[in-house]
């Protein structure tokens, strides 16, 4: 299969930091408007299969999204973006966390930071997300809540995370 | 679950030497005798034994004695539940943009990328 030479995806585990680059074909206001505005993002947030549903959306510092993931067997995943600063259309930043329906943030799960960058590209736009998780402890505790649905991988791999853990 | 709960500032700190990772990569293939561990390196002993405390004390090896042999060996649980994780948000990224170029696509008319 052919590299996608646009996206790019790097996990550092010491600082429990994953930055994610991608570009994409269309102009930087366009681009921001998907990423906050509640009627485009519920078009395109949720990864396949899952769609996603906005409860309550207020774009601005100190305000937040309140929005569910939900799969085809009608499961909710709820979660909030509490939006921190905002610079239009350069970027914004913010606190994700996973929540329950009313929108009160789950106690045992760790929020992360989220710092969103926008920067044109020629006619294209290259965005920029940093999720930051306090700390390695944290970064466990949802590694190990992902661990729960099973261990599926097998050892020919090691090699590659050796490398990435490596860099 | 115990296992699993060595905080993963152990297990980097236990990846973070050249000696360490090449002797995991090597406990990959399969166990190995002590001995034959520490062949390759320029070191004396006690402080290749430090190197494999630190390993085993972060989960990442298991060691057991028979007789005079202590035989030492690749405990994966760690590393894979880590390397999951990681290859589903890279997926669940990829997947999600996927989305946006659809989007993208259609806001601007429906025209092909460029």
């Amino acid at each position: 299969m052919k590299p996608d030479l646009r996206f790019n995806f790097i996990a550092d585990m010491q600082k429990g930091t994953l930055t994610v680059r991608r570009e994409f074909a269309a102009i930087r206001q366009l681009v921001w408007d998907c990423y906050t505005k509640s009627e485009l993002l519920d078009q395109w947030y949720a990864p396949k299969p899952l769609t996603t549903k906005t409860k309550s959306f207020d774009f601005r510092e100190g305000g937040h999204w309140h929005f569910a993931m939900i799969d085809p067997n009608g499961t909710h995943y709820w979660s909030r973006t509490d939006y921190e600063t905002i610079t239009p259309i350069d970027g914004y930043t913010g606190y994700d966390s996973f929540t329950d329906e009313t929108g009160i943030a789950n106690p045992d799960l760790p929020r992360s930071h989220l710092a969103m960058t926008f920067t044109d590209q020629g006619k294209h736009t290259l965005t920029e997300t940093v999720v930051t998780y306090n700390s390695a402890k944290d970064l466990q505790t949802v590694i190990d809540m992902g661990m729960e649905e099973g261990l599926t991988s097998t050892l020919e791999r090691l090699d590659e995370l050796l490398l990435k853990l490596d860099q | 679950m115990d296992k699993y709960s060595t905080s993963l500032d152990t297990i980097f700190h236990a990846l973070a030497d050249p000696t360490r990772r090449a002797v995991v990569q090597r406990l990959a293939k399969g166990p190995a005798p002590v001995k034959e561990l520490a062949e390759p390196y320029d070191m004396a002993l006690p402080s290749f034994m430090k190197h494999l405390n630190v390993l085993e004390e972060a989960g990442l090896i298991a060691s057991k004695k028979q007789g005079r042999v202590r035989t030492c060996s690749f405990n994966p649980d760690k590393l894979e539940a880590a390397e999951k994780w990681f290859d589903e948000q890279r997926a669940l990224w990829a997947s999600r943009f996927d989305n946006l170029d659809t989007l993208l696509s259609s806001l601007q008319g429906g025209n092909d990328e460029t």
